[in-house]
């Protein structure tokens, strides 16, 4: 492939996305176990308690700060990069976007400085509030980016006004209810709660292998191993509802994570392993297990799911379909004024192929003049690379099933076994750390790749979808991002290594000092000498 | 759905084209002081704890600030989706800068403290420096290269198009008008954030801040006179043919002329002359405040004169948001650049439920947190605070 305005517009993204995605997981899932440790502790009054939401707190935020510092890239570069994209799709796609901010960002951000500084001005219980109001904030973000995505994988509820040369909103209710975003959504949630379980259980095992801190990491293992589970679980299924909403939202998809090159008898079988070689259309040393994939993809023993060849052949004719939504839309444009309405009739009911035939556009100027081989060519264009998802797709399914055994079975010491963790069990907790980051990433590579050629699925190509920027702009940022990005992540994993290392390090005793002082402080109406530093942010 | 049609397009455009100011004052009056206070810091704090002092004037609060930053971009792109394609995309390199400070500002607060040693301090106290001033001088740049128009042409398809090679047009942006544009709006977020350390900080901190606050002040009234003059006599103005007001968002379908003045606009609508009237009693005031060592009514004026500046520059341009000079007729307006009639009503909709709490709860915060941050809280507190 050359690499042209295009392709470095992809990577810019596929970098300054899944960087940003380093950090999202982790908000999401540590926001909500450090107010759950919180809750425990205005519920029991335990020191301990304190100390864990304190801890934990610290990293949160190490970690929080660079996810909103990455997060506003993401806002801004669909229009630096993808200006056209913005153009044709901003009227549906920056509505959740702009609700993110007003609904999810404002609330997070503005308590999350409560948070860190509000120990001393503060009620517990507000400051308990507190807490899960940033959390709330953090995981309403995810709602609205997710209803966004969703909608570029399945974009319901809108229509092609040949006025504005875009697409508009005609229900904002569909937008908000895509089956694919509202599953998409606990999926990414859940994974990310997965995430942040992993991190806790593992940096405790840590402290136990170590000898130390050793209140703080059992309860620590306790509460992420229960939460884990339960999200761990939660991906697990989110993940299989995805996958059966793509079996008729995105078929495309789903045939390539599944390299299925024909269309089976129902019910397909499930190609566990395999060589998918996209050149000769098939995949080679297969291993199948048979009917799974049609169980899996429609819930039924009967329901066919088309192979790539029969959706290639699928697209073509809707290649030739757009066409003629194209051809009227031209002559729309030119009679402006006076559109004969057979026309406006033509158009409409074919524009639901339109995007189709601007898959023709990286041919010709003008896709009414795409030859027979040019017409083959971008139907072939509608599979996205098959072996890259077809092992990504499978890695990340593995590491979702490992993930169940592993907080079950820690979940199942901390219940059962009085806490008490055989020490090969604390290196591995500390030795997955990463590993559900590879999955995310793997996820969204998955969706976002396996979307490929399409922006917005059969809508707009994402060849068309680019700003019209020179090489040079690109790799002086590309470039900028890559050494910027560098450079925070080796200051981030030190700080976060250094205050692992430094530990709890507010003792019982000061806890009980500060609760006398808060008391003293709620009794008395008026500020108390803040005496002693009250660490840990 | 019918029911967005109980507020008409062109109402609902105006409305929007109200609240996209809204969320550029917003931002500008409260993140403005935080940039301000970043600008500031190598001036008015010397050693490691009047630093802190003025960092911590700020801590708990800029997050919640550069949300309107993030919002402005969010709002621009469900409500004025053009403009949001073709500025961001058209400033590219200016605004990989700017987003390099704000990326880079967050982590300075973050992290600064983290550690001892003061080379990794001193580090992040130009972060913060850098992260406060370029942004600031960049975003006067970005209006006033507005005011002059940007060299941007749509194609049938509407395609935005910016021909050139990118050093040229990224050089292209400083041009003398956009410079002294910067320099105002530069120099009245320092003395915004002067204002704000005069309230929250105390002694020698809030003394330096002061003394350039007043500066600050003075260099922005007399750059922004200076901006208004040099409107009436050296720069085009662009007028709008005829367009249906309650039309398709397509900017080609209206024709526009170069020429004239901007300024004819405050002969066809006069009560306009409240903006720039307000921009000087609040910047006239708030030196005055900064002199005699008054707190927060200083602020208040402070706001005032930032109000003022920003709504004059959009009144004065309405119905223009982004004009073109190379091919005018593809400038955007508030007539032909909006989103649907339907998203418009559902944006309002929900900034109506939500600005009201968010308001509510912002204010609560700061008031939580009143009180001013002195250099024996920030020793006392040495590992909590930033």
């Amino acid at each position: 492939m050359e690499i042209g305005l295009v392709e470095l517009s992809r990577m810019q993204f596929a970098l300054t996305a899944m960087y940003h995605f380093l950090f999202v997981p982790l908000t999401l899932g540590l926001s909500i176990l450090v107010a759950i440790m919180e809750t425990v502790y205005v519920m029991t009054n335990r020191p301990i308690w304190r100390q864990m939401t304190k801890f934990w707190g610290t990293l949160f935020g190490i970690n929080f700060v660079l996810g909103v510092a990455t997060g506003i890239t993401m806002e801004f570069q669909f229009g630096m990069n993808w200006s056209y994209y913005s153009h044709y799709v901003g009227d549906i796609f920056g509505a959740p976007l702009a609700i993110e901010g007003l609904m999810a960002f404002f609330l997070e951000a503005t308590f999350v400085g409560l948070f860190f500084f509000g120990w001393d001005k503060l009620s517990k219980v507000q400051h308990m509030v507190v807490a899960w109001l940033v959390a709330i904030g953090s995981n309403f973000s995810a709602l609205w980016i997710l209803i966004a995505n969703g909608w570029m994988q399945n974009p319901v509820g809108a229509e092609f006004n040949p006025d504005t040369m875009r697409m508009e909103m005609t229900s904002f209710f569909d937008v908000l209810f895509n089956e694919v975003a509202q599953a998409k959504f606990v999926h990414t949630v859940s994974a990310g709660y997965v995430t942040a379980s992993v991190f806790v259980l593992g940096v405790s095992a840590l402290y136990l292998i170590q000898n130390k801190h050793k209140d703080l990491a059992r309860r620590s293992i306790a509460v992420a191993s229960a939460f884990g589970l339960a999200a761990a679980l939660s991906v697990v299924v989110l993940g299989d509802e995805s996958g059966y909403s793509a079996s008729h939202t995105q078929k495309m998809k789903l045939a390539a994570i599944e390299a299925m090159w024909e269309t089976h008898d129902a019910p397909a079988p499930f190609t566990a392993i395999g060589f998918p070689d996209q050149e000769a259309r098939e995949t080679h040393y297969a291993v199948e297990i048979p009917w799974a994939m049609g169980l899996i993809g429609t819930r039924s023993l009967t329901q066919e799911i088309p192979g790539i060849n029969d959706l290639v052949a699928e697209s073509e004719v809707k290649i030739r379909d757009g066409l003629i939504a194209y051809d009227a839309l031209m002559t729309i444009r030119e009679q402006r004024e006076v559109t004969p309405p057979e026309v406006r009739e033509t158009f409409e009911a074919h524009s639901d192929n339109l995007g189709y035939a601007l898959l023709l556009k990286q041919y010709v100027d003008d896709p009414r003049d795409a030859s027979e081989s040019q017409i083959k060519m971008a139907a072939d264009d509608t599979v996205p690379g098959v072996a890259p998802l077809f092992w990504a797709f499978r890695l990340m399914v593995a590491l979702g099933f490992s993930f169940i055994a592993v907080m079950a079975y820690f979940f199942y010491r901390a219940s059962f076994r009085n806490m008490q963790f055989p020490r090969w069990s604390l290196y591995a907790a500390v030795a997955i750390i990463p590993t559900p980051w590879i999955a995310a990433e793997l996820g969204w590579f998955v969706a976002e790749f396996g979307r490929q050629p399409w922006t917005v699925d059969g809508v707009l190509p994402t060849a068309l979808s680019a700003s019209h920027l020179s090489i040079a702009d690109l790799l002086i940022t590309l470039a900028g991002f890559l050494i910027f990005y560098s450079v925070l992540f080796v200051i981030e994993v030190s700080l976060m290594v250094k205050y692992i290392r430094k530990g709890p390090f507010q003792d019982v005793e000061e806890t009980n000092a500060w609760q006398e002082r808060h008391e003293a402080r709620l009794r008395s109406e008026t500020p108390a000498p803040t005496l002693a530093a009250t660490p840990a942010e | 759905m019918i029911l967005f049609e109980l507020i008409e397009y062109d109402i609902l455009r105006v409305i929007w084209w109200a609240l996209l100011g809204v969320l550029l004052i917003g931002f500008a009056l409260t993140d403005g002081f935080d940039m301000g206070v970043g600008a500031l810091l190598p001036f008015v704090a010397k050693t490691d704890v009047e630093r802190r002092v003025a960092i911590n004037t700020v801590g708990p609060v800029w997050e919640g600030n550069q949300v309107w930053f993030i919002l402005g971009g969010g709002a621009i792109f469900a409500a004025w989706p053009p403009l949001y394609a073709v500025s961001f995309s058209g400033f590219y390199l200016a605004m990989f800068v700017v987003l390099a400070a704000f990326i880079v500002r967050p982590v300075a607060f973050k992290y600064r403290s983290k550690r001892e040693g003061a080379a990794w301090r001193t580090r992040w106290d130009w972060a913060l420096f850098a992260g406060g001033a370029v942004p600031s001088l960049l975003f006067g740049v970005a209006v006033g290269n507005v005011l002059l128009g940007v060299p941007f042409y749509l194609t049938e398809d509407l395609m935005p198009m910016y021909p050139g090679n990118f050093a040229i047009k990224f050089i292209g942006l400083l041009r003398p008008f956009a410079l002294l544009a910067g320099v105002v709006s530069l120099s009245m977020l320092l003395m915004h954030g002067a204002a704000w350390l005069s309230l929250k900080a105390e002694g020698v901190v809030a003394e330096r801040a002061r003394a350039i606050g007043i500066k600050a002040g003075i260099v922005a009234a007399a750059g922004y006179a200076l901006a208004g003059l040099w409107l009436a006599f050296g720069v085009d103005g662009f007028a709008l043919g005829e367009v249906a007001a309650n039309g398709p968002s397509n900017p080609l379908y209206s024709e526009v002329a170069r020429g004239g003045s901007w300024l004819s606009a405050y002969a066809e609508r006069p009560w306009i002359v409240i903006a720039p009237v307000m921009a000087f009693v609040g910047i006239a005031l708030a030196v005055l405040g900064l002199k005699a060592g008054r707190e927060v009514s200083t602020l208040l004026w402070s706001k005032m004169g930032i109000l003022g500046i920003i709504s004059s520059v959009g009144l004065t341009m309405f119905p223009f948001i982004l004009p073109s000079t190379l091919d005018p007729n593809s400038s955007l307006t508030v007539w032909d650049a909006s989103s649907s009639h339907q998203t418009l009503f559902i944006m309002l909709v929900v900034t109506a439920i939500f600005m009201p709490l968010i308001l509510m709860y912002t204010a609560w915060v700061y008031k939580v947190l009143w009180g001013k941050v002195t250099e024996a809280q920030v020793t006392e507190n040495a590992d909590t605070v930033y």
